[in-house]
């Protein structure tokens, strides 16, 4: 653990402690947490409950092995393992390997940057927030619409659907991520 | 290299996001953002909002014995994965989907070459190599077409593409693409229809080339 986890959420920490020292205990803990919101996340897209925990678990143990991927600047916890999550299931259905773009480590040894880390939790936040605030229809859109549930057709015709609206939100964090990855070519 | 202008459209990275996408788009989305830093930050973004969702989506309790089995399996060894990494102009995921190896070039005459990545029902991904200053001929789409520049360039007349570019182009474009003088032209093309070419030739040629 680093001087700094103390500010951080429980998952970022949970994750880091599994990335940087291989811990258990917070593995399980990160299991606690995302292996029920991973089951309901893939029924719901007409998965059977054997075959979704056969993708929680696919899931759970890519986190595991793929732990020193995880680059708390860049991620939260929730939006990794939803990357993680959508190709997982992918594979699983086509039985083939989804076209990923080439991953960008973090430099080995990276000092984490909680007040940088804290700034992409409170942007999470704000977007989170916004979205509570869309009406029942819109928020029922976007949940299809990131559920994968929406052809990207539906997605650019869905004139309902806010992604102006959220995409301001997302424009602020932007310019943060654009820094971040300036140099990580 | 000069800066990428011509980026993925909003929709397009919120459906790579979610994996919606037909796999021969993906590739070239997935291609695209590696080399384009603004796109990744804008699908990361994208998978923040998915993120949420999935914190914020109804929960399922899992069975029994599924923690104790992925706790039990921590120790096993992975299961090896191919990594490909950037190999000249092309990006990794074109080296994953070229499984590694060198393009296997096909002429289409005038010097044009083609390098079929896949085709299936979906629509085809395939690479294309334009001599500098050539034109490809005259053609339409039944649907989409994405075309990512992975060296030179070309123009249409929609613009002008250089490395990086990313070129959208639906049913209703009727264009005539020409590679930039200098270095030949490598393009990264997926459609999700046949094209339809405006001359007889290539119209008979199509089914024998599959493009």
């Amino acid at each position: 653990m680093t001087p700094a986890s103390a500010d951080l959420s429980p998952q970022t920490a949970w994750m880091l402690a599994v990335r940087d020292g291989r811990d258990r205990e917070a593995f399980a803990a990160l299991f606690d947490h995302f292996a029920p919101r991973l089951k309901g996340f893939v029924m719901r897209s007409g998965t059977s409950g054997a075959q979704a925990e056969e993708i929680v678990q696919e899931v759970m143990l890519t986190v595991w092995r793929r732990a020193h991927l995880f680059d708390p600047h860049r991620a939260q916890v929730s939006a990794w393992i939803y990357q993680i999550a959508r190709n997982r299931h992918i594979d699983v259905i086509r039985k083939e390997r989804r076209p990923v773009p080439e991953e960008l480590g973090e430099d080995p040894g990276t000092e984490p940057d909680a007040s940088q880390i804290m700034a992409l939790d409170q942007e999470t936040g704000r977007l989170k927030q916004a979205l509570e605030r869309l009406n029942p229809d819109q928020r029922i859109m976007v949940e299809k619409a990131y559920l994968g549930e929406m052809t990207h057709h539906e997605i650019s015709e869905q004139t309902g659907l806010p992604l102006g609206t959220i995409k301001s939100r997302i424009r602020l964090g932007l310019e943060r991520l654009r820094h971040e990855l300036k140099g990580m070519r | 290299m000069t800066a990428i202008t011509h980026h993925t459209p909003d929709a397009m990275l919120a459906a790579y996001a979610s994996g919606s996408l037909a796999d021969p788009f993906a590739l070239v989305v997935a291609a695209h953002v590696s080399l384009c830093p603004e796109c990744r930050a804008a699908l990361e973004a994208h998978q923040t909002l998915g993120g949420i969702v999935l914190e914020t989506t109804r929960s399922e309790a899992p069975s029994a014995g599924l923690k104790s089995s992925v706790l039990a399996r921590l120790d096993e060894p992975a299961p090896p994965e191919p990594h490909y990494r950037r190999s000249g102009v092309f990006p990794g995921p074109v080296m994953a989907a070229l499984k590694g190896r060198p393009p296997r070039w096909k002429s289409l005459g005038l010097g044009v070459r083609q390098s079929m990545l896949s085709a299936d029902r979906d629509g085809s991904v395939r690479l294309l190599y334009i001599p500098p200053g050539q034109a490809v001929p005259d053609h339409s789409h039944n649907g989409l077409e994405l075309t990512l520049v992975l060296q030179g360039s070309f123009a249409d007349e929609t613009g002008q593409f250089g490395v990086g570019d990313l070129e959208v182009a639906g049913s209703d474009l009727e264009h005539m693409p020409t590679a930039g003088v200098g270095a030949p032209c490598i393009c990264l093309a997926a459609t999700d229809a046949p094209l339809r070419f405006k001359s007889f030739l290539p119209r008979m040629l199509q089914p024998l080339f599959r493009i």
